[in-house]
């Protein structure tokens, strides 16, 4: 596929189509509304919004965690399993590192495989290359309580990519990370996704991290959730040190603050 | 002093092994000062000789109480963890089973005892003693199972959910672990209350074809054979203590990677 060469280029068809979706909850409260979206290929999507806007329930609706109250999320490009269900292919990355305690790092990233039904003997190498990928060799055998914050979101993120899967999904995953601990794991994740060449969608509240991570950012309202502009960002990749300290990244962040100010209710009221 | 500060190696056991020295002296001494009779409280020195005497009689008795402690525990951590794991699948079941096994732990196993005991029959004593004793180390394996097995991180179910996990896998590779520090936790409870079981079900029931060591305290009572009931009472400690220890070890060599419980720290 031509598409993953240039992940900024626009294919023919989206890898995922969101078409109308709501979400009401049975307490009646409108977390999505009228929610449009065509995901490209290969694209690294951010789906910025202040808390309450619905941009996790958004994810986890991709993911399949929960049916939308209206609109349908499509897999145009997916083959369907026999219950009818799209086979989407996906990593899922959540705000904690949610690693299972009880086994050790390798075991932790073999989980998908295991569920999956493959051996151990199997599959070790590929799960000695994610746990590498992701600067964590030689860490195979420890266990998670012995990690640090940053090791144990790349443990969940090796985990995650172990699949090869086709988008990986990430839920505010460097949120609760100190600033330079989060800043290695932007560099290193734009890393695995220029080699990867998978789709990435990403949840975050920080301007400053969508504008750099991103080739397109959704800016998301709350109240109800929706959302309100989408952002390009053409700057080319690989981006490092030099483009976080440019005049152009510093452009992206003013307009895309400007963007999210302007969902909030009270514009004048910001702190 | 600070309380947090490490205690030298071995204190641990010198401290408390020197208070109790001092404690059997004091007793022996007083015993002796007072001239207290022997059936009302026989000298250290009488009682390790009675433990001493007596001692082919005890251990026959030791072994039948552990015998049937165990065989309790056994049952007990067996059922309550299917109950558990059972419940855990379908809420209907976990709903119509729980108000019976509360009723079965608030109930006083004294009081069941001589319906047990009619059911069984009169010549079927020691299983009398094993219902009974399972009934009481019963309970803290299922309520604490099924905490346990409820206590899933949400988020990690979600993932299970996600690769499509069988409810098999579920149980095996998320549930029983997340709940192993639980089940632990009522593994130490019931081994202890396994032992008092069964010692109050043969005070209440009587013995079977062999005398446990509740029934050597009851005749040693009769017969004013205080010094061998004391003899009896510190085997029955003994084992309280050996059984307790033995569940503590198994809780710290399974949990020592990764619970918090277990884990040594470094300051």
């Amino acid at each position: 596929m031509d598409a993953a060469e240039a992940p900024t280029q626009m294919p023919t068809r989206p890898l995922i189509d969101i078409c109308g979706v709501a979400k009401t909850y049975s307490g009646g409260t409108h977390a999505l509304q009228g929610i449009d979206l065509a995901v490209r290929q290969g694209e690294f999507l951010s789906l910025l919004g202040p808390s309450g806007c619905g941009k996790s329930t958004l994810l986890r609706l991709i993911a399949g965690l929960g049916e939308p109250s209206a609109g349908r999320i499509e897999w145009p490009s997916a083959t369907y399993d026999a219950a009818g269900r799209p086979e989407r292919s996906l990593g899922f990355v959540f705000q904690e590192p949610t690693l299972m305690p009880w086994a050790t790092v390798f075991d932790n990233v073999f989980l998908p495989l295991r569920l999956a039904g493959q051996r151990r003997r199997a599959v070790a190498l590929r799960v000695e290359e994610a746990i590498a990928q992701v600067g964590l060799g030689g860490f195979a055998r420890a266990y998670p309580r012995q990690l640090s914050g940053g090791m144990r979101m790349r443990v969940s993120i090796a985990r995650a990519l172990v699949m090869h899967p086709k988008v990986l999904l990430m839920d505010e995953p460097f949120a609760a990370l100190d600033e330079i601990t989060r800043m290695r794991l932007n560099d290193d994740l734009l890393r695995l996704w220029q080699a990867g060449h998978w789709t990435v969608i990403f949840v975050t509240h920080s301007v400053y991290e969508s504008a750099f991570l991103s080739s397109r950012i959704a800016v998301m309202g709350a109240r109800p959730g929706r959302i309100a502009e989408l952002i390009e960002v053409p700057a080319p990749y690989p981006r490092d040190e030099a483009f976080r300290t440019s005049a152009e990244y510093n452009e992206y962040c003013r307009r895309t603050s400007a963007a999210l100010r302007a969902t909030l209710p009270d514009a004048g009221a910001l702190p | 002093m600070d309380d947090n500060a490490p205690l030298p190696p071995g204190l641990r056991i010198i401290v408390p092994l020197l208070l109790g020295g001092v404690m059997l002296a004091l007793w022996q001494g007083l015993v002796w000062w007072l001239e207290v009779p022997k059936f009302v409280l026989p000298a250290p020195t009488l009682i390790a000789q009675s433990l001493y005497n007596d001692w082919g009689t005890l251990i026959v008795s030791l072994w039948i109480t552990l015998r049937i402690t165990l065989m309790a525990f056994v049952i007990a951590l067996v059922c309550g963890v299917a109950l558990a794991v059972l419940s855990a699948q379908s809420r209907l079941v976990e709903i119509s089973i729980f108000p019976y096994a509360v009723m079965l732990q608030v109930t006083p196993v004294v009081a069941i005892a001589p319906l047990i005991l009619i059911w069984v029959g009169l010549e079927h004593i020691d299983r009398a003693l094993l219902i009974l004793a399972t009934i009481v180390a019963f309970f803290p394996i299922l309520s604490n199972t099924t905490l346990g097995l409820k206590s899933v991180d949400h988020n990690l179910r979600d993932l299970f959910v996600l690769y499509g996990a069988g409810a098999g896998q579920r149980l095996r590779l998320l549930q029983l672990p997340t709940a192993l520090p639980y089940l632990l936790a009522g593994m130490k409870i019931s081994g202890g209350l396994a032992l008092i079981g069964a010692v109050v079900a043969e005070f209440v029931a009587g013995s079977g074809t062999g005398a446990g060591l509740a029934w050597r305290i009851i005749e040693s009572a009769n017969r004013l054979n205080i010094p061998r009931m004391f003899a009896a009472l510190i085997l029955l400690s003994a084992l309280g203590i050996v059984i307790f220890l033995l569940m503590a070890g198994l809780q710290t060599m399974l949990l020592r990677h990764w619970h918090e419980s277990a884990v040594r720290r470094e300051r």
